[in-house]
């Protein structure tokens, strides 16, 4: 077998040096009633390089790539250039094949790494610090709803209508176990402006609330300023979580921070990562230096050696499961290393000017798309404002269509109705995501898809 | 100009302590520093070119000189009223520096070498499973058929990716005996919560809302206690006997009616398997609790027996120790948990079944009421780890089920080979009641005074090696937890077992040099009291420096 260096040879000279007579012998403590003689039953033998190619290359096909459709899908995941020279870079063996950095004298290479990403997350989100990484954009979303907690000793969290969906279940299924109440609205197409999500949370807000959490831009793609909803938290002892699943709008729009947010939290995907279909993912998770000893997850800080040189190591683990098992702030121990490396990369390459010019493309093409889409009789764009991404109403369910449109080649978006229950208009409601990597051509077919569909 | 005839040129070094002399760059030739990112980059650099926005330039597709709609819309007016449906929140100063795409590339290469790897030698840390990472699995995972696939693309257009999903699911499911397998949890401990969320649920579902204690032993991983805790449980300890395994007695006397169920590892971490685990198990079903089994030492064990067969409710697995996925400096992860008839009705969303036509479906929030509706919810976005089931199955399928029982029986003789060729110089605790799994532990017993399980770490790194995991589980005094897993060779951990030997020895005869050590590794010990006082966490814009 190819990833088994030992010979038969080896293993009778090993075996003889402990004084065994076979390797089975080795498993003497398994009750023999539940040791198998022989390979489990049911299940095929080994194959060639050639063939586990050939069998998982066929089942690669059987998918659509984004890259071979005329593509629009975002609502928490967006389809970015990513440079060559990240993937390169991240398949270095010395980064690939390493593991968390326990022993920091030999781990220089991924603590300054981790240092230097949470450097640019903290000023991406305006913040002061941003941890080593958490497993995705939801688990961080729940993750600082726990810290909000522990910071106010309250248990209520209002959760925005138009932070996303699978985001809100996430905290759904911890608040039951946990005990915190959440306070959650859906979103309506009929009244489908945020200044109407905006006005329930600022009127929820009480002496009795944790946190509010809203994302920002918003799962249909509003962009609203927080400002005044930070300064209505602060006014009741709340704290403001904001949530940022598209992180190249920071390069256009104004930061969390800048607008009063506690907590910022985020799926890094977007920079670095790919789609994936889902996972691996990257949860970004930054806040206030005064809340830094409640945060989740590992932190990495600089120091000295004993010859006085710059180095780095993990820090503040007082907070972690390893050390304080059940009084840890969170369970988490491997976290998202080599997206938080790839993430990293990227920016570096982007670096300010790359990442400002970024945004600025995505947005430009945004409008020109929302402005040709918006003009097909029976598409009605809801979005005043809006970063890469916006809702169109449609005059039929788009759900069904977007089923139809995918045969044509055409991967519309996502219909609310695949995230929502339908009511309130949602079931026609069509999430539209536009990035660098969309051209004319895409926009055109598109277009002509929705008027040949919905005559 | 003399022609040098002898061939004479200098092959020692010059004895005149030139080796000690400091460089003009700090570097020590192929030991290269790296300055911080924000020491290099400035903001007005990028490694990144864009197409322009103008009609000429960039999509226009207009021929002989026609200007797009495209190239007129991208481009933003005078009053740049068409660029801005922002809401006027335009962002300020970010601070990001950037370097252009040479510079990039060298940064982190001379930054990759300042770290240890399982690319370049034995990585023996205990618990962890650092194994070689077969490459067809990254080439795999990168087709664009899997890795350029949106989450939320329309059913008919995933097939393959739930395909994948499906196989490694049977795949799990067989090799366990288990009934079902929840496939979203991205990590061991989020799977750890994964199981434990299904206990609750399986516990409210009966009534029985009183259960809230949660056992585990002394020897777990602090994962385990912080889990229960997360998912709202109070913890208790279940001691240990003195050869290192559950105390089945204690455990018996402390059920009752209170009692959610245990978390046992197995095997367990001091690298033995839990004999009694088939009473224990009968033990918890028989006071109402449930069984959760934390499966990341399941590589000693897998295709060799099924956690099934000793009476598990739950187990996960994880993916990036038992199954080879790339462990990235610190993750990703994986950790589908596999369930028993009992609990699977309990998994959350979403998951893949399979219609009889061999196509397949996900079951989500629109469909969950119909068809899985004891669900316990959803616990991340999206599907889980599609980048670590893609890799994952690779492994499994280059292994085979006879592959797979070879991996287990060669890493349990690696940990028994080193185990005996060490326990001569190294106090091994458990060694005497017989084999160990797949890792040795040894404790620091013996030592000099003032020498430590530490300064035996630190040596071994001089010799060349990433040290084994130092100082759990807790239950052993300095412990150090060997695991060489089945992808060393021979010569490989007869060098391994060399190193650790030497060191020891220096250790036991108070060797002072030791205390320092290490001195040969980019850098000495570093000050983690002083970083942790006053934490640096990141770079300060130079603004404020200067202020």
């Amino acid at each position: 077998m190819r990833y088994l260096p030992l010979s038969d040879a080896d293993r009778s000279e090993m075996l003889a040096t402990i004084g065994a007579a076979s390797i089975d012998d080795l498993f003497v403590d398994v009750p023999a009633a539940a040791r198998l003689s022989g390979p489990v039953p049911g299940l095929p033998m080994h194959m060639t390089e050639m063939a586990v190619e050939r069998h998982m290359g066929a089942l690669a096909k059987r998918n659509t790539a984004a890259g071979d459709a005329a593509f629009f899908i975002g609502a928490g995941a967006y389809r970015h250039h990513v440079p060559s020279s990240v993937d390169h870079l991240i398949q270095r063996g010395e980064f690939l094949t390493a593991y968390t950095p326990y022993q920091p004298e030999i781990a220089q290479g991924t603590l300054q790494v981790l240092f230097e990403f949470q450097t640019q997350v903290a000023r991406l989100f305006g913040c002061d610090v941003a941890n080593a990484s958490m497993y995705d954009g939801s688990t961080a979303c729940w993750e600082a709803i726990g810290m909000a907690r522990r910071i106010t000793r309250r248990t209520k969290a209002i959760l925005s209508a138009g932070l996303h969906p699978h985001y809100v279940s996430v905290c759904q299924t911890m608040a039951k176990f946990t005990g915190d109440t959440l306070d959650i609205a859906l979103p309506t197409l009929e009244q489908g402006k945020p200044g109407d999500d905006m006005a329930r949370l600022l009127a929820a807000i009480d002496d009795q609330t944790s946190c509010v959490v809203v994302q920002n831009p918003n799962i249909m793609g509003h962009v609203a300023d927080l400002s005044e909803l930070a300064e209505a938290c602060h006014a009741k002892g709340a704290l403001l979580i904001t949530v940022v699943t598209e992180p190249v709008s920071l390069g256009a729009i104004k930061s969390p921070g800048e607008m009063g947010a506690d907590i910022v939290v985020g799926e890094g995907q977007s920079i670095g990562v790919g789609l994936q279909f889902g996972g691996p993912y990257l949860g970004l998770f930054a806040t206030r230096d005064k809340y830094v000893r409640q945060m989740p997850g590992r932190l990495c800080g600089q120091t000295v050696d004993a010859d006085g040189k710059r180095g780095f190591v993990l820090t503040l683990s007082t907070r972690e499961q390893h050390i304080r098992r059940e009084k840890a702030t969170s369970n988490i121990c491997t976290n998202s290393g080599l997206c938080a490396l790839a993430f990293s990369i990227h920016m570096t390459l982007l670096g300010e000017k790359g990442l400002r010019e970024l945004a600025a493309i995505n947005h430009a093409k945004a409008v020109a798309a929302a402005e040709v889409l918006s003009k097909v009789p029976g598409v009605e764009l809801l979005n005043h404002t809006f970063f890469n991404e916006f809702t169109l109403k449609l005059s039929k369910r788009s759900r069904s269509l977007v089923r139809d449109l995918a045969d044509r080649n055409v991967l519309a978006g996502v219909a609310l109705g695949r995230l929502y229950k339908d009511g309130d208009g949602r079931e026609n409601g069509l999430i539209v995501a536009v990035t660098e990597t969309t051209t004319e051509e895409h926009v055109e077919t598109l277009a002509s898809a929705l008027k040949e569909a919905l005559a | 100009m003399t022609i040098n005839q002898s061939g004479w040129r200098p092959e020692a070094p010059l004895a005149n302590g030139a080796g000690d002399q400091p460089t003009f760059t700090g570097n020590r030739a192929l030991m290269l520093e790296e300055p911080l990112l924000f020491e290099i980059g400035s903001t007005d650099r990028t490694g990144v070119d864009f197409e322009s926005p103008s009609p000429q330039g960039g999509e226009g597709r207009g021929e002989g000189g026609q200007t797009s709609w495209w190239g007129t819309l991208t481009q933003p007016s005078p009053q740049g009223e068409r660029a801005n449906k922002l809401g006027n929140l335009e962002r300020g100063p970010i601070n990001l520096p950037g370097l252009s795409e040479p510079e990039t590339v060298r940064h982190y290469t001379r930054l990759s070498r300042q770290n240890y790897a399982i690319d370049l030698g034995v990585f023996p840390l205990g618990s962890c499973t650092m194994k070689h990472n077969p490459r067809l699995n990254e080439r795999v995972a990168r087709l664009p058929g899997f890795a350029d696939v949106h989450p939320l693309q329309p059913i008919s257009t995933i097939q393959g990716a739930l395909g994948v999903i499906h196989e490694l699911a049977i795949w799990l499911i067989k090799l366990t005996g288990m009934y079902g397998v929840a496939m979203a949890p991205k990590a061991g401990a989020h799977g750890e919560l994964c199981g434990i969320l299904c206990i609750r649920a399986a516990l409210d579902a009966r009534g029985e809302t009183n259960r809230r204690v949660l056992l585990v032993p002394e020897s777990a991983h602090g994962t385990n206690p912080a889990t229960a805790a997360f998912a709202g449980y109070s913890v208790e300890n279940i001691p240990a006997t003195a050869e290192g395994r559950v105390d089945l007695a204690a455990l018996q006397a402390r059920l009752g009616p209170d009692i959610a169920g245990v978390m046992i590892t197995n095997p367990n971490t001091c690298g033995l398997f839990e004999r009694d685990m088939k009473a224990i198990s009968d033990a918890v079903h028989a006071a109402g609790g449930y069984v959760y089994c934390d499966g990341a030492n399941f590589n000693a064990i897998v295709g060799r027996v099924r956690p099934g067969d000793l009476g598990i409710d739950a187990m996960h697995i994880n993916l990036h120790k038992t199954f080879s996925t790339p462990h990235g400096g610190g993750g990703p992860g994986s950790g589908p948990v596999v369930l028993s008839e009992a609990l699977a009705p309990y998994g959350p969303l979403p998951f893949v079944a399979k219609y009889p036509d061999g196509s397949f479906r996900l079951i989500e929030e629109a469909s969950f009421e119909q068809d899985h509706p004891g669900t316990f919810g959803r616990m991340t976005a999206f599907h889980g780890q599609m980048g670590m089931f893609t890799r994952a199955l690779t492994y499994i399928l280059s292994h085979g089920a006879d592959g797979l029982r070879q991996v287990s029986g060669d890493a349990v003789l690696n940990a028994n080979y080193i185990l005996r060729s060490l326990e001569d110089v190294l106090d091994a605790p458990f060694a005497a009641s017989g084999p160990c799994m797949h890792e040795a532990l040894f404790s620091d017993d013996g030592m000099a005074q003032g020498f430590t399980t530490l300064d035996i770490a630190k040596g071994l790194i001089d010799e060349g090696f990433h040290p084994m995991t130092v100082y759990f589980p807790l239950v052993v005094h300095g412990a150090m937890l060997v695991e060489p897993t089945e992808t060393e060779s021979k010569a490989g951990l007869d060098q391994f077992i060399g190193a650790l030997r030497s060191v020891a020895e220096r250790a036991k005869a108070g060797d002072e040099t030791l205390k320092s050590a290490p001195h040969f590794a980019p850098r000495r010990r570093l000050d983690e009291t002083a970083a942790a006082r006053t934490p640096v966490l990141a770079q300060r814009y130079l603004a404020d420096e200067d202020d």
